[in-house]
């Protein structure tokens, strides 16, 4: 599974010709020892900033590279650099890892947030594939009922998958469509529910509350839903990504991420932070714009990419 | 981890009042907290290299006033040379002229949709007409949508469902141009990875066709690092003529603006600050300044105050502080007309040296109960508290599912308010009809 992520990875760049110019920007660690031997602890300051680059942040970066400035006063070769900067950055990740929750007694009910724009429609889509392929029975809810549209865009995901998506149209009260969701994928019996929420940003109380009267709904009907509940982060958000995880995690007790759009120049870095302070695992990767274009998370292979090794 | 940038450097300059001139050793320190706090804000590191090497001249040598602190010199020098980078002035929106081409182009996620929505909005208030056009041919029912934003705007909408090529929508999107007799065309198109190549290509050649006179760039606020790689992948292939910020609402510090600025040299023009489509307003480089330090926005917030604040109510409210007869069902109104401004605990957090006030956030839940109560209470009881006995505040507590302790406690700040509302009502006096009058002073804490 661990090198599913990493295989489908490359074959998605270069089915679209996207490794040439990846490879124009990676391997920068291996640049800078380019002309062999020690890096000295004076010249840390440019791997000190191709960390930074990934968006790991300061508070996580500037602690690693003080500490090989100080330990290594004689300087510091290529593989010992990247042994320690991969046993470091892995340390953060959680080390118990636990798959999705399976509820045995049907449906395992999963909720869909994040802000706007994140890609949580097309996640939504991957993730029903990603079941389907396990031969579970899917179904969607359409609970944006905001974005102009959104629902028609869950309908085509669905359409193309062969599976029902459950919609009340435009202005509906989310939790109402959660509700009749809820009671469809019961009567028919259905694996897996997965809702579509609407993208809405942390700082917004009303719109928070929203979703948590969707979670309560869920919750009410069938004892132990919503089972999952995922945070859908783009992959080039920044620091603000630690502030998004914290807030959706306080109001409604994430139980995992899912790094969308991965399989452009961003890193991601600030999974790191999720996983260290706020203990939410990530889960997934989204690697492209096609259905298939998804993996199971590994840190190991994501320190790795995040590293360029 | 949250203390204001301006904290930290006083904590950096705390013995340095009235010696003389900043030396390099003084500022060392305080360059490595500007670094921290832009890094944290997301400014790229060599947009923060170069901006550390600036301020760092201009603070070497600089004599030390007595009459403010020396960090709140640097902060000065440091705030001044953001603005400069982020622009200097405010980019005054000038109503277009003549036969206005905008073409929208980003990553996926940006916002390009609902900004087309909005800039259609703000065409059509400068009394332009202008036609929406969707070339998004990848996204799912991305045609839809636009065409739902064109109808709740009110202008014409233009695509062909089923056609795979963006060049010939657009191509066709010209001709429609004129049959509809509009004077201004915005063109959507799909949201594509700058490492892209083929899809890259592909918005070259919608742009070759439709000659745009504007082609912008729509970026999120909430982008990292990654903001330089892909704004100057656009800029250097698409040509861009300017920017435009998205869901800056959100709480993200915002430092892509300075990096998309530095790396494309490319004025930001607009920025979306909601979900509703006029809310699309100018750029201002001083605000941006200040929200990337961490120093609150003082602007914006009142701003928002205003905007969520009736201004009938506030002049009736002040009529009753006046005459101190505030009860409990005003109180229930300033509690509510808090909540929608977003509650406390985001309030504060834009007001200046409360960026730290994480800790000491307002319990909402504590809110709640207090909204409780009062629920609890009759019509009668909320306008004459005086009536509240034992019996009444042991039923109220029942009925709101809390203590009697609780109500009382209740009671007894709500009294004292009172009171000091009046002295403040009779101070207030001189000050009637004054616009955005916000009663304050309201005792949420315990």
């Amino acid at each position: 599974m661990l090198t599913a992520y990493w295989i489908r990875l490359k074959m998605n760049w270069l089915k679209k010709g996207l490794k040439k110019a990846k490879d124009q920007i990676s391997g920068q660690i291996k640049n800078i020892f380019s002309g062999g031997g020690k890096i000295a602890p004076e010249d840390l300051d440019s791997i000190e900033e191709i960390l930074l680059s990934a968006d790991l942040g300061p508070s996580t970066v500037i602690p690693l590279i003080d500490h090989l400035r100080d330990n290594s006063p004689k300087g510091i070769e290529y593989n010992e650099l990247l042994s320690y900067l991969e046993k470091e950055i892995e340390s953060l990740f959680q080390q118990d890892r636990k798959s999705l929750i399976q509820n045995s007694a049907g449906p395992t009910v999963i909720m869909m947030v994040g802000v706007n724009g994140t890609g949580k429609t097309t996640t939504v889509a991957k993730l029903a594939q990603y079941y389907k392929q396990q031969g579970k029975s899917v179904m969607l809810a359409s609970c944006d009922t905001f974005r102009a549209a959104a629902t028609d865009q869950l309908q085509v995901w669905a359409d193309r998958l062969g599976i029902e998506a459950i919609q009340q149209g435009a202005g509906a009260d989310p939790a109402a469509v959660a509700f009749d969701a809820l009671k469809a994928a019961l009567s028919r019996g259905t694996d897996v529910l997965i809702c579509d929420t609407a993208g809405r940003l942390h700082n917004k109380s009303n719109l928070m509350e929203e979703l948590k009267k969707i979670s309560r709904v869920l919750g009410k009907e069938l004892e132990g839903a919503p089972h999952e509940t995922l945070l859908v982060l783009d992959a080039v958000t920044g620091q603000n990504g630690f502030i998004q995880a914290e807030q959706f995690h306080k109001e409604l007790n994430l139980s995992g991420v899912i790094v969308s759009k991965l399989d452009g120049t961003a890193k991601a870095g600030v999974v790191v932070s999720i996983e260290k302070d706020l203990q939410i695992p990530v889960k997934f990767v989204g690697v492209g714009e096609s259905i298939d274009d998804f993996a199971l998370f590994s840190p190991k292979e994501f320190v790795k990419e995040l590293l360029e090794v | 981890m949250f203390e204001t940038l301006g904290q930290k450097l006083n904590k950096v300059f705390k013995d340095l009042r009235g010696y003389g001139k900043l030396s390099e050793k003084n500022i060392s320190d305080a360059l490595r907290e500007i670094r921290m706090a832009l890094l944290e804000a997301d400014v790229h590191f060599s947009v923060v290299k170069d901006f550390l090497s600036k301020v760092k001249e201009k603070s070497l040598g600089q004599e030390v006033l007595n009459s403010i602190t020396p960090g709140q010199q640097v902060v000065k020098i440091v705030h001044d040379e953001l603005v400069e980078l982020l622009g200097g002035e405010a980019v005054e929106l000038e109503r277009p002229k003549g036969f206005v081409k905008i073409l929208l182009v980003g990553l996926q996620g940006a916002g390009k949709t609902t900004t087309a929505g909005k800039l259609a909005s703000w065409l059509k208030r400068n009394k332009k007409r202008p036609l929406l056009v969707s070339c998004d041919t990848q996204r799912p029912a991305a045609r839809d949508q636009l065409r739902i934003l064109a109808e709740q705007v009110d202008v014409p909408f233009f695509t062909i469902n089923d056609e795979k090529d963006p060049k010939k929508i657009a191509a066709a999107a010209i001709d429609r141009a004129t049959e509809e007799g509009v004077d201004a065309i915005i063109v959507d198109t799909a949201g594509r990875l700058h490492v892209d190549e083929e899809l890259m290509d592909e918005v070259v050649q919608v742009r070759d066709l439709f000659q745009p006179n504007e082609i912008l760039f729509v970026a999120d606020a909430m982008t990292g690092q990654d903001a330089v790689q892909s704004a100057k992948a656009f800029n250097e292939s698409v040509g861009t003529t300017g920017i435009i910020l998205s869901k800056l609402d959100g709480d993200s510090r915002g430092g892509a603006a300075l990096s998309i600025r530095w790396i494309t040299g490319k004025p930001i023009k607009f920025c979306g600050i909601g979900e509703k489509l006029d809310q699309l307003e100018a750029f201002y480089p001083d605000r941006m300044a200040s929200r990337i330090l961490g120093m609150g926005d003082v602007v914006s917030l009142v701003e928002k105050a205003q905007e969520n604040f009736n201004e009938d109510e506030a002049v009736k409210m002040q009529a009753k502080l006046q005459k101190g007869s505030f009860d409990f069902e005003d109180f229930l109104n300033q509690m509510r007309q808090l909540q929608k401004m977003g509650g406390m605990g985001e309030l504060l957090k834009m007001m200046p040296g409360m960026g730290q006030l994480k800790d000491l956030q307002v319990d909402e839940k504590e809110m709640k109960r207090t909204e409780a109560i009062i629920l609890s209470m009759t019509k009668v009881e909320r306008s004459r508290p005086s009536l509240l006995d034992i019996s009444r505040r042991q039923r109220i507590a029942d009925g709101s599912g809390t203590t009697l302790n609780e109500v009382n406690s209740l009671i007894k700040r709500f009294n004292q308010s009172q009171k000091m509302m009046k002295k403040m009502g009779g101070m207030a006096k001189g000050m009637k009809g004054k616009k955005g009058g916000m009663p304050s002073g309201l005792p949420f804490g315990r």
